[in-house]
């Protein structure tokens, strides 16, 4: 089962440690990673920029409307997401509790959808599977 | 050795974690001596395995592999967290020392299951982390299936796993089998998880299926292991139940879905196999003299199974198993049904006497079954408006499809009996 693990850090926590508290979290947090990868739970996985380099799409009157900045101003921002495959929703846990990045703010864990069926539909009713 | 494919080598992992991953992990349980380093470990044996064995291909004996592998696994985690950590290098330290001390560190025994299902039945943990952790740690059944079985959201029943193993952490809850003087009442507390099981699976208590198959084929399993590992009377009085139990399940529920009363059921299709392994449970058990209430359960069970009809059933024997019964556990469902079978043997009005009593002390005033079987005996003896309130009552206290469809069946001959 796949995954996907968001992991969160309130804005600022990251650029106002010092160097060396920020080396020891990279150094530990990539140590863990490379463990992951190693035992082929790692996935994919990605950092991602602070929330001011966000922009945000949404539908507005029948068109797109732009704005700059994340979605939701919270107190904690999305700061990675990872792709695991673990053997259920326990297996999942127990290598994310292990994770050093959840010392520096909250995961949310949640297994990804199986599309396959509703792909399959979708491509019937588009015509995709009739005889040409 | 020849290359596997992906599919092949997937294929077999997954069946070998149906089949012995409980036999790896308890070894390991004992090896490392912790639970959570025992699963992290055997889970990334499977995901070596993956790997090497497509260049490999599948050792002869895939078992020790994964548990040596599993091991070197978990003194390779130890060692990298060691860097920081004194209490972890102690860890690896004893696993070393472990491995000189004894040379055979790979070899099974077979008390290790043992111990690791008394680890998950353990009575600090609650009842339906028990029962959770049971199907997950011993047969191999993922977080998913399992809150699926039981219907519930698998974050709720994640939770449960993660609450027991932290309470099985901090209370130091050792990995052994209980001694002889605790044994009995642990024993006790087993049972009763596996019969929970079987139950769930039975007699679903909510959903739109009379029985969900897969509960009851692993509460069976677990009961073949347990009975395989400790020999008592009551495991095998409860093996031989939840046998002679699902015997019937191919008659239980019609190609509608709908439910059939044992009267009714086509004895055919009754499982003679199962029947007759469970009867020989039965029997050795009540040979034994230390028999409790799960081989009375059995035996009455057995002489249902062994009858060609209803009226060809030895009621008078089932009447007396349930007085047995009754007096070594008191319960008000044993009463009831003791009075169905008093109903068959003496006549209805016999039955509805001892009914009316019941209800009457109001432990039995939210049971569904109560109230239809009072009604049932009302039926049979005429009196159609006092059977069709008791129907009414039972159809507005049951939760299962099924068992609403017969009781508004009921309702609707009576209906053509006015």
């Amino acid at each position: 089962m796949k995954y996907i693990c968001l992991a969160y850090i309130q804005p600022g926590k990251f650029e106002n440690m010092t160097e060396n508290e920020r080396h020891a979290m990279l150094d530990e947090c990539f140590d863990y990673d490379d463990e992951l990868r190693a035992n082929g739970h790692f996935s994919a996985g990605e950092a991602l920029q602070p929330p001011s380099s966000a922009m945000t799409l949404y539908w507005k009157n029948g068109k797109v409307a732009v704005t700059d900045g994340p979605y939701a101003e919270t107190k904690e921002q999305l700061g990675g997401v990872l792709v695991l495959d673990a053997r259920d929703l326990n297996h999942a846990i127990q290598l994310i509790s292990r994770h050093p990045g959840v010392k520096y703010g909250p995961w949310e864990i949640r297994p990804a959808a199986d599309l396959n069926e509703m792909i399959r539909e979708s491509e019937h009713r588009r015509g995709k599977d009739a005889v040409r | 050795m020849s290359d596997c494919s992906p599919i092949e080598v997937r294929q077999s992992l997954e069946a070998l974690y149906r089949s012995d991953s409980s036999r790896i992990l308890a070894s390991l349980v004992r090896l490392l001596g912790d639970l959570d380093l025992a699963e992290d470990a055997m889970q990334e044996a499977f995901s070596v395995a993956l790997n090497v064995w497509q260049k490999g291909g599948i050792p002869e004996n895939p078992r020790p592999w994964l548990i040596s592998t599993a091991r070197f696994k978990a003194i390779d985690v130890m060692r990298r967290r060691s860097r920081s950590d004194t209490a972890q290098r102690n860890i690896v330290l004893h696993i070393e020392a472990q491995q000189f001390a004894n040379s055979q560190i790979e070899e099974e025994i077979e008390d290790d299951r043992l111990r690791l299902i008394f680890i998950c039945c353990h009575p600090s943990l609650p009842p339906e982390a028990q029962v959770a952790l049971t199907l997950r740690e011993l047969c191999g059944l993922t977080t998913e299936e399992i809150a699926r079985a039981f219907l519930v959201a698998p974050p709720t029943l994640a939770q449960r796993i993660v609450r027991a193993k932290a309470t099985i952490r901090e209370k130091r809850i050792p990995f052994e089998v209980p001694g002889p003087r605790d044994l009995p009442q642990r024993l006790g507390g087993v049972l009763q998880v596996i019969y929970l099981v079987f139950n769930e699976g039975y007699s679903a208590t909510a959903g739109t299926e009379v029985t969900r198959l897969d509960l009851t084929r692993e509460a069976i399993r677990l009961g073949r292991l347990l009975y395989e590992l400790l020999p008592e009377p009551e495991v095998m009085g409860l093996l031989a139940l939840m046998l002679l139990q699902d015997s019937r399940s191919a008659s239980r529920t019609s190609s509608a879905g709908d439910l059939v009363l044992l009267e009714q059921q086509n004895r055919a299709l009754w499982n003679k196999e199962q029947i007759a392994e469970g009867v020989a449970l039965v029997e050795g058990a009540l040979a034994s003299h230390s028999f409790g209430p799960y081989t009375l359960q059995a035996a009455i069970a057995a002489v249902h199974a062994e009858a060609d009809s209803t009226a060809a059933t030895d009621w008078r024997q089932i009447v007396m198993l349930y007085d047995r019964l009754l007096r070594i556990q008191r319960s008000p469902v044993i009463e009831l049904n003791r009075a169905v079978a008093i109903a068959m043997y003496r006549g209805p009005e016999s039955g509805l006497g001892l009914i009316d009593e019941l209800l009457a002390r109001g432990e039995l005033e939210n049971y569904h079954l109560a109230h239809a079987t009072r009604g049932d005996l009302c039926r049979r003896l005429g009196r159609t408006a006092e059977a069709r309130s008791s129907y009414e009552r039972a159809l507005a206290l049951v939760q299962q499809e099924p068992e609403r469809r017969f009781l508004r069946e009921r309702l609707r001959s009576l209906q053509e009996i006015l």
